[in-house]
């Protein structure tokens, strides 16, 4: 209840900081989600990220988990809202601008200049992941395999995050 | 990831032939209906390659052209390319109900899923098998990220002095601890500035 304008000045925030993915957001995430407020452990937010994997639509639905999570439907609702209300008004006036941006010369270096930048972000939030997701041989070894397989042959992914799910319980179930 | 079920041929894919004049008279639901679908069935990330075969062939809303630009327009903004999408094409198709019908579309499904996951996960979080089955899927979800950052940067990056921006970034959130914001606009408006006007033109064109 008392949680709910915390998330959406969380959320609100962290949209902003999705360039080039929603994984850019993802140390940010971390950070406001389990060191500032308290709302869950890191292992919480790693698992609700991970399940993430294996909806479809936008990838970054797992934020609906987090909302529920921490403030019940109302959470989820206003989490929904702040994450994707920004970004899409900022998009909804770009795009109707956009036959005057297009000829603008920063236009381009805009979009050149942010392209290494975008994947810098997406690798520091694998990397922040990895911290809290790799422990040993078999999770090296799966993570290792997943982007292997996917390099090299064109499979929907979602199956590689079904067979890991089952590699997991067969690796780390107690017997 | 090109196979679409394609049950949906009421309304406008019955005229499919007549695209460039019945393109623009969509709907607000048929609208809302297609992006639901779009949202429903792309699992496996991806979204674009969805929305494109959606979009383009299947009902021909838009032509391959006008995806490739909105596509340059999400993919320079903020939010996700799925979301951006949705908004951008919503809004040619139909105005501000067309994006809103597209947005709400395209999230609903997966929205609805991970509220039932958080359900589930409140109650049964802590089971065993379900913290096993986790623990491999965490480990999937690096290996699908650092795929997906190869990918991208193959396609994206043509410069060598890319990957010092790459690195500063990296260095910036994982080893200074900097907010994503600072990184961001630091090492961005530097990225934007190597990349100004004058020299965009001769280095760096791979478009």
């Amino acid at each position: 209840m008392s949680q709910l304008p915390a998330l959406v000045r969380v959320f609100a925030y962290l949209s902003l900081l999705t360039v080039g993915g929603g994984m850019a957001a993802f140390p940010e995430m971390k950070t406001l989600t389990v060191e500032v407020h308290h709302w869950m452990t890191f292992q919480q937010l790693i698992h609700f990220y991970s399940m993430g994997q294996m909806a479809p639509g936008p990838n970054m639905m797992m934020i609906v988990s987090v909302g529920k999570w921490v403030a019940g439907f109302l959470g989820a609702v206003v989490v929904l809202l702040a994450f994707f209300g920004p970004t899409a008004c900022l998009a909804f006036y770009v795009g109707r601008l956009w036959k005057r941006l297009e000829a603008w010369p920063w236009r381009t270096s805009i979009q050149r200049g942010l392209a290494p930048v975008s994947i810098g972000l997406l690798l520091a939030g694998c990397f922040t992941l990895a911290k809290g997701s790799i422990f040993g041989l078999e999770t090296a070894a799966i993570a290792v395999a997943v982007l292997l397989v996917l390099l090299v042959y064109k499979i929907n992914p979602a199956l590689l995050v079904l067979a890991s799910a089952v590699v997991g319980v067969l690796s780390f179930a107690p017997k | 990831m090109s196979e679409i079920s394609a049950p949906g041929t009421a309304g406008a894919g019955t005229f499919a032939p007549n695209h460039a004049v019945a393109a623009r008279q969509v709907s607000a639901s048929q609208i809302f209906r297609e992006f639901l679908q779009i949202g429903a069935t792309s699992f496996g990330g991806g979204v674009v390659a969805y929305l494109r075969s959606g979009l383009v062939s299947k009902r021909q809303w838009l032509s391959d052209k006008e995806f490739v630009e909105l596509l340059s327009i999400s993919q320079t903004l903020p939010g996700l390319n799925a979301t951006n999408m949705a908004i951008l094409v919503g809004d040619r198709l139909r105005g501000a109900l067309g994006a809103i019908a597209a947005i709400c579309g395209i999230c609903l499904p997966g929205a609805v899923l991970m509220y039932l996951v958080a359900a589930f996960y409140a109650a049964h979080g802590n089971h065993p098998m379900v913290t096993a089955g986790l623990k491999g899927v965490a480990a999937s979800a690096v290996g699908l990220v650092l795929a997906t950052s190869v990918q991208l940067a193959k396609k994206s990056l043509t410069n060598k002095y890319d990957l010092i921006f790459v690195a500063l970034t990296v260095i910036g959130v994982n080893r200074l601890h900097q907010s994503v914001l600072t990184v961001l606009a630091v090492v961005g408006i530097m990225g934007i500035l190597w990349y100004h006007p004058t020299k965009s033109q001769t280095a760096g064109e791979h478009q």
